[in-house]
C-alpha cells in the first residue's frame, strides 16, 4: 500500500526522489480522509517553497485541506491532469495524481521524514 | 482537567456505524457525513432514492383550543391558511425581524400543531415559543419521543409504499397523514431538504431501526443509499433551501434571506412584524443572491464577496454542485446588486476569483 522509496510527513504528504528532483502526492491515508476530492490548487511552476509551509490545498465536497511541502526548492513540474480531473487523487494518489515535482535545494531534509513502515505505525496510532 | 461533552446521538447510532459511515460532531450530534461518498450518495438522491437519519431534528407539539393562535403569533407565515393534514414552511422570529430558526408547522388537529425544528435550535425554540405563550396551550418539547426517517428520490414513494398500506399516492406535497410503516404508527409527510419528490416520516424512536433496516431493503432494487449529512448539504443548496446558521440566523431577517413570501404582512400580529414592517418601509440594504464561480476555485462558506474590487458581501453557503458539475453558493450583497448576471468576485485563500450571480434555485426537478 505505502511505497518503500517514498518518504512521509505527518501531515500526510509523500515524496519520492530521482536525483535532485522530489515528485510530491497526498497519501492514500489522506485522500480516504478527506473523501470525494474536487479540486486541487497548486503552486506555478517556479515558486520556491519550503519544508512544512503551505504548498498548496486539496478540496473535497465538505472541506479545505493544506497541502504542506515535504521538501524545499523550486517546483519545476505541476501535474496538469489534476485541474480537469481532481477524482484522479482519489484513484491513485500515490501513481499517476502526483502533485508537484521540486528540485531540490536542502537533500538532507528527507532524513526528517517518515519510512513507509513508521508512518503505516503512525496512522494507525492517529 | 474538563471533561469533554458527551456527544448526543439518534436512536441509529449504531446502524450508522455498522454501515461503516463517517461520523462528524454536528452542532453537538454524532451524525453521519457520508457512508459510500458524497458524491455517490447525491447522485442516488436525485436518479434514484436515498434514506437519511434525520432524527436529530426537533418537534415541538402545541396543544389546546388556542393552539392557532400561539402558533400564528409566533411563526411568519399564515397558520389560519393550513387545513388538517396540511404543512408549511415558516419562520420563527424575534421582535426585530430576525430568525430564531426556520421551521415546518404541520396542522394535525384544530387544537393540535406539531413543528418540526432544527436540531441545535429545538430548545431555544422551545424557549422562546413558550415565552409567549400567554393562551394557555400546552406546549411540548417533544423531540425525545420522534425518531425522523426522510426518503428521498424520484423512487421514493416506490420504496415506501412496499412498506405501507397507507396510500402515498393520495399525500400531496406539503401534505401528511398518520398512517402506518412496517406495521407502526408513522406521522408520514410529503416533504424533504433535495429538492427531490420524497417523504419525511416520523416514528417511535424504539421502532427507528427496525425500519430504518427495512427501508434499505425495500429499496435495494431501486439502488437505494443511505445518505449523510455531507450530500444533504449539497442537495439543499441546488435546490436553494436555507441552512440555519448560513442563509438565516438571528441578525437577518426573511426579507433579507429572500424568504419575504414566508413573511405574511397581511396576517395580524405576529412576532417579528413591526420590524419587518419598518424595513419594508425603509428598504433592505442586502439581500441573498445565487452564484455560480467561472474562474477556479470553491467560493466556500464565509468567504469575502467583492463587487468592482471591494468587499461587497460575504458567501453564506458554496461548494460543489454535482448534479449541476458547477461550483455554486449563495451570498450576501447590496440589494441592487443582488440580481443574476453581475460579475462579482470571491476571495479565495487571499485571491479574487472570478463569478457571477445566478439565478435560484439552481436545481429544480422535472415535474
Amino acid at each position: 500500500m505505502y511505497p518503500e522509496n517514498f518518504h512521509y510527513t505527518k501531515e500526510h504528504e509523500w515524496v519520492r526522489v530521482d536525483a535532485e528532483v522530489g515528485v510530491i502526492g497526498i497519501t492514500d491515508h489522506a485522500q480516504k480522509e478527506l473523501g470525494d476530492i474536487v479540486y486541487v490548487d497548486l503552486p506555478k511552476v517556479g515558486t520556491v517553497a519550503e519544508q512544512g509551509k503551505t504548498l498548496g490545498s486539496v478540496e473535497s465536497v465538505k472541506a479545505v485541506s493544506d497541502i504542506y511541502s515535504p521538501v524545499s526548492g523550486e517546483v519545476v513540474e505541476i501535474n496538469e491532469l489534476l485541474a480537469s480531473a481532481p477524482e484522479k487523487l482519489n484513484e491513485d494518489p500515490h501513481g499517476g495524481a502526483w502533485l508537484v515535482k521540486i528540485k531540490l535545494s536542502a537533500p538532507d531534509e528527507i532524513k526528517q521524514l517518515m519510512s513507509a513502515s513508521d508512518y503505516q505505525k503512525y496512522i494507525g496510532a492517529e | 482537567m474538563t471533561q469533554p461533552v458527551a456527544l448526543k446521538t439518534t436512536p441509529l447510532n449504531g446502524a450508522h456505524r455498522r454501515l461503516g459511515a463517517k461520523m462528524v460532531d454536528f452542532g453537538g450530534w454524532d451524525m453521519p457525513v457520508s457512508y459510500s461518498g458524497v458524491l455517490e450518495e447525491h447522485h442516488a438522491v436525485r436518479r434514484r432514492v436515498g434514506l437519511f437519519d434525520v432524527s436529530h431534528m426537533g418537534e415541538i407539539e402545541v396543544r389546546g383550543p388556542e393552539a392557532l393562535r400561539l402558533v400564528n403569533y409566533v411563526s411568519s407565515n399564515n397558520a389560519e391558511k393550513l387545513k388538517i393534514g396540511q404543512a408549511h414552511y415558516s419562520g420563527l422570529l424575534y421582535e426585530h425581524g430576525g430568525f430564531v430558526d426556520d421551521i415546518l408547522v404541520h396542522k394535525v388537529a384544530d387544537d393540535h400543531y406539531f413543528i418540526c425544528v432544527n436540531a441545535t435550535c429545538q430548545d431555544k425554540d422551545f424557549e422562546h415559543i413558550r415565552s409567549y405563550n400567554q393562551f394557555d396551550c400546552e406546549v411540548e418539547n417533544a423531540g425525545p419521543r420522534y425518531a425522523q426517517l426522510a426518503i428521498q428520490g424520484p423512487k421514493a414513494l416506490s420504496t415506501l409504499a412496499r412498506l405501507t398500506s397507507t396510500d402515498l399516492n393520495a399525500i400531496k406535497y406539503y401534505h401528511f397523514v398518520d398512517g402506518e410503516v412496517s406495521g407502526t404508527w408513522a406521522r408520514i409527510a410529503r416533504t424533504g431538504y433535495t429538492g427531490e419528490d420524497g417523504f419525511e416520516i416520523y416514528v417511535a424512536p424504539d421502532q427507528a431501526e427496525r425500519i430504518w433496516n427495512e427501508v434499505l431493503a425495500a429499496g435495494e432494487e431501486f439502488g437505494i443509499l443511505p445518505v449523510g449529512l455531507g450530500a444533504r448539504n449539497t442537495l439543499r443548496l441546488e435546490a436553494k433551501m436555507a441552512l440555519y446558521g448560513h442563509e438565516i440566523d438571528a441578525t437577518l431577517t426573511p426579507l433579507e434571506a429572500d424568504l419575504a413570501w414566508i413573511a405574511k404582512m397581511d396576517k395580524s400580529g405576529f412576532v417579528g412584524r413591526a420590524a419587518l414592517e419598518k424595513q419594508l418601509a425603509e428598504g433592505i440594504t442586502r439581500k441573498l443572491a445565487g452564484f455560480e464561480m467561472t474562474g477556479r476555485g470553491i467560493g466556500r462558506d464565509g468567504y469575502e464577496v467583492l463587487l468592482d474590487g471591494k468587499p461587497a458581501g460575504w458567501v453564506t453557503s458554496g461548494g460543489p454542485a454535482p448534479t449541476l458539475n458547477k461550483n455554486i453558493g449563495l451570498c450576501y450583497l447590496p440589494v441592487d446588486k443582488a440580481v443574476p448576471g453581475r460579475a462579482i468576485q470571491i476571495m479565495i485563500r487571499n485571491q479574487p476569483v472570478d463569478a457571477v450571480t445566478a439565478p435560484t434555485p439552481f436545481y429544480k426537478r422535472a415535474k
